[in-house]
């Protein structure tokens, strides 16, 4: 992900838009976030189209996933015809994006299933897991990008750009491996891979999916700490990995607000440097920052599958990659449209916050 | 708005979270009175006994149903009634006649009756689902069925087969899952359509066996419990199998006692736990062979000294001792070992100037050029490497095509391949099922609806085809052994089946957890007796 690819700063006001009656800064955010929503529909179809045709072409008959290799002709046949794939493809996805209109996304092959609600159970494990995991990055990231970027070519940079390099470099399936030997198998300081210890699996009420918040409305302190005990690997693993790329950003676009002349004029003028550098430089960073971080949450949405692999964890990415493997395309589209939706109400989301955070659209 | 200070206070707090998390103690033990399994589940399709086809609901419907007849693992060819006290065979081989034993119940504390085994094995030629096919093979048809499977009496149950049947044939096949007993009572009245209740049936359950599906979710976790009125005494109160799927997450639950006994550790981590000394390590012969199919539409492969020529270029004992040491058994028939009638001779190994002679008289001195399709994943991708460069020590060169399990296995469906690394499970336990598969093809055409594994390596076969059948129909038992172990030695030289290993199955408990009963076949393996001390 190049930086320059991803600003959305506005541009600069046009020599020309100065003679014109300017438009109301209010009508202009509207005009900006309706346009935004009006694309997303069509993002979605393309998406369903690519997805609809690539599923298609997959070398893997979709019929033995659901009847085995064992099944007789007949078997085979009768479910060829039930899945309607004797119709011509142009005819099976007409019918496919009729039912989507309707909010039915087929049933999974795998789970047998609604996809809907598949993606309803899965989806809420992988919220938790990459939400958690994007605070962590954030909150440590963030800083210590801030801070190489001040110490550029000193030691701690040197020693921040070692840990980012590790951090981006080594695979998360190695890294999710060697934290369970540390944590869980040598130190025993961590539980082990799932979302939840056996004492507690099933003794909370469903509300959200999301096991943290579900045992917080129960009330119950002890599967609370146990599931956020549970989430704290994977997270701290998925953090490391994503931390690593946002700490790298965030100083390079320090870096090049810091060679700005209006940092030196605030130091000639004599302005604290953690002024200069959190309140000046920080501030203007802040617009791409945002697009780098919703893009970043983003693909952890779309859940990980080797973290989740790992750990045992229920979500989107391990049903996703498994559904893809069976050629269960109902499974695989409606996910594939979920991960879409989210990208898309990311992008809305970071669009609507540098409207807030970049004076000059005001 | 938030400040950006205070949201910056807010965001290092959170940083510092994972650090008290860790306070929190891990656990290491499982809760009395329950069993946690460690297992790849993510091959659930259906829970229902009369759909089921994969390893891991198979497994499920051995401790949840019950079926007329069964195998005892101690001896596994001998054949033992479970619902049913005795059976009589008509003297034209086509009557069979079974008295229920008194005593069976379903989880609902309703006695097993004849009326639930008719309605059963009606709803399994109805449905016509996947292994539908091991009863019908008998001549039930969903327009018969009533006439052919009768209840005719409260604790007598009448099968009558299209066609004279070796009993061992059809009893062998009434234990397989497929001829599960489910309760009437039950499943009827959740019927939707003309489903006889699959849709409710594949997510619960209605069995007489030693336990009930409590919970299932799938690719997540499956929780059984005891049935408390099922004559088989569970002795743990509750099952958990928990989906994990890597192995080495499996390896290090065993080790700290959070799992209490892992299923798919691979060679490689049951190497490492044998060294600790303390885990039970429990192998069990499956009925699950690894083999290279030679497609005969390959003019090169067609030839029977290439096909020799391939058996002989072949290190299995390297392979077995350096890839799978203690997951595979070197097996070079059909039958795998285990089986009635199962052939366990080893005539080839690797003698590459002999195959390189073979080659030579078959026109081909200087080799040829084939694609290798195979499963991609460990340990397949492994074995491939080794079987390309034994191939290319004399001269036969493979363009490696690693793919997914199904494409791979969709290829081979159209005879796409020329050779194809492949693994195939037995259906039911009866020399048949194998049998079928390797030596018959009644069409070799296109366009043919009984598409065997030789019919896919595209070997035409009417004369083994013939002798196969005769065989299925052989009323002797020993006398129909006899003939398998003939046909097997035949197919061994000249077949384009190169069988090389027959799977092991390794279950590995912590200590102190014991009984756990595994056979041939994952529908013969059981949890009831399993106790931890």
């Amino acid at each position: 992900m190049p930086p320059e690819g991803e600003q959305h700063a506005a541009p600069p006001p046009v020599q020309g838009m100065a003679r014109r009656a300017r438009p109301s800064a209010a009508w202009l955010r509207l005009r900006g976030i309706l346009s935004n929503l009006a694309s997303v529909p069509i993002t979605l179809f393309g998406l369903a189209v690519v997805t609809f045709f690539i599923g298609r072409v997959v070398p893997i008959d979709p019929v033995l996933a659901i009847v085995g290799d064992r099944a007789p002709q007949d078997v085979v046949d009768r479910a060829r015809l039930e899945l309607g794939l004797d119709q011509p493809l142009y005819i099976q996805f007409w019918r496919y994006l009729g039912q989507i209109v309707h909010g039915d996304l087929g049933r999974s092959v795998m789970t047998s299933n609604p996809v809907t609600q598949d993606i309803a159970r899965f989806l809420p494990a992988t919220f938790e897991l990459a939400t958690l995991a994007i605070i962590i990055a954030v909150a440590i990231g963030v800083p210590l990008g801030v801070w190489a970027a001040t110490q550029q070519g000193k030691l701690v940079d040197q020693a921040v750009r070692l840990f980012c390099l590790a951090g981006h470099s080594l695979p998360v399936f190695v890294l999710g491996l060697l934290s369970l030997l540390l944590f869980y198998a040598t130190l025993g300081w961590a539980p082990g891979p799932g979302r939840q210890s056996i004492y507690f699996d099933g003794m909370v009420d469903v509300h959200t999916g999301i096991l943290t918040i579900d045992s917080l409305i129960a009330g119950d302190w002890p599967a609370f700490w146990d599931a956020l005990a549970h989430l704290a690997q994977p997270a701290g693993v998925l953090a490391f990995f994503s931390l690593a790329y946002i700490a790298r950003m965030t100083r390079a676009f320090m870096l090049a607000e810091l060679k700005s002349e209006y940092v030196t004029t605030a130091r000639a003028k004599g302005l604290s440097s953690a002024r200069i550098v959190w309140r000046h430089a920080f501030g203007n960073i802040l617009v791409p920052l945002v697009t780098v971080l919703a893009m970043t949450y983003a693909g952890l949405l779309e859940g990980a599958v080797l973290t989740e692999t790992i750990f045992s964890w229920p979500g989107l990415g391990q049903y996703l990659t498994v559904s893809l493997l069976n050629a269960d395309m109902n499974a695989v589209l409606g996910a594939t449209l979920v991960v879409g939706l989210i990208y898309v109400a990311l992008n809305l989301l970071a669009d609507m916050l540098y409207r807030l955070l970049d004076p000059r659209v005001k | 708005m938030l400040t950006r200070r205070s949201m910056l206070l807010a965001t290092s707090a959170a940083a510092a979270l994972p650090g008290a998390l860790v306070a929190a103690p891990a656990r290491a033990a499982t809760p009395p009175g329950v069993i946690v399994f460690a297992r790849q589940i993510d091959d659930i399709i259906s829970l229902d006994p009369h759909e089921a086809f994969e390893y891991s609901a198979s497994e499920m419907s051995a401790n949840v149903y019950q079926k007329l007849v069964t195998t005892p693992n101690a001896n596994p060819t001998e054949i033992t009634g479970e619902l049913a006290e005795k059976w009589e065979v008509s003297d034209d081989n086509k009557a069979f006649t079974f008295t229920l034993r008194e005593g069976p119940k379903f989880a609902s504390g309703q006695p097993v009756t004849a009326e639930d085994v008719a309605w059963s094995l009606h709803r399994v030629v109805a449905m016509n689902k996947s292994p539908a096919f091991i009863i019908n093979q008998f001549g039930f048809t969903k327009d018969n069925v009533a006439d052919r499977i009768k209840a005719t009496g409260p604790r007598t149950v009448v099968l009558t087969t299209a066609e004279p049947t070796a009993p061992s044939f059809l009893l062998y096949c009434l234990s397989a899952a497929v001829g599960s007993i489910v309760e009437k009572a039950v499943v009827a009245p959740k019927a939707t359509g003309d489903d006889w209740g699959n849709a409710w049936l594949k997510q619960n359950s209605a069995g007489s066996g030693p336990y009930a599906l409590r919970q299932f979710r799938a690719s997540e976790s499956l929780m059984l419990d005891a049935n408390p009125h099922s004559n088989v005494v569970a002795k743990t109160k509750r099952i958990v199998i928990r989906h994990m799927p890597d192995p080495s997450a499996q390896l290090l639950g065993v080790r700290q006692g959070d799992i209490d006994i892992a299923r798919n550790l691979g060679a490689d981590q049951i190497g490492q736990i044998q060294s600790d000394g303390r885990f039970t390590i429990q192998p069990s012969r499956k009925a699950s062979l690894l083999y290279l199919s030679l497609n005969q539409k390959n003019a090169n492969l067609a030839k029977p000294e290439v096909r020799q020529a391939i058996k002989w270029a072949i290190d299995y004992a390297a392979i077995q001792k350096n890839i799978v040491p203690t997951t595979y058994a070197v097996h070079q028939s059909f039958l795998p070992e285990g089986f009635p009638g199962a052939l366990t001779d080893h005539p080839f190994s690797q003698k590459v100037d002999e195959a390189k002679a073979l080659l030579a008289k078959a026109g081909l001195p200087n080799g040829f050029e084939v694609s290798f399709d195979f499963f991609s994943g460990a340990p397949i991708s492994d074995i491939a490497q080794v079987v390309q460069a034994n191939l290319a020590l004399i001269g036969i060169r493979t363009r490696m095509l690693p793919g997914e399990m199904r494409a791979v296995i969709t290829k081979t469906r159209s005879r796409q391949h020329d050779i194809a690394l492949l693994r195939w499970g037995s259906d039911y336990f009866d020399p048949h099922s194998n049998a079928e598969a390797f030596s018959m093809n009644p069409d070799n055409g296109d366009e043919a609806r009984n598409r065997t594994l030789a019919w896919r390596a595209g070997w035409d076969i009417p004369e083994l085809t013939r002798r196969t059948a005769a065989a299925v129909k052989e009323v002797d038992s020993a006398k129909r052994a006899q003939t398998y172990l003939e046909i097997q030695k035949e197919h061994q030289q000249v077949s384009p089946f190169v069988i090389m290993l027959q799977e092991i199955e390794v279950a590995v408990s912590r200590p102190g957890v014991t009984g756990f009963d595994m056979g041939p076949m994952n529908d013969r393996n059981y949890y009831h007796n399993i106790v931890k001390a």
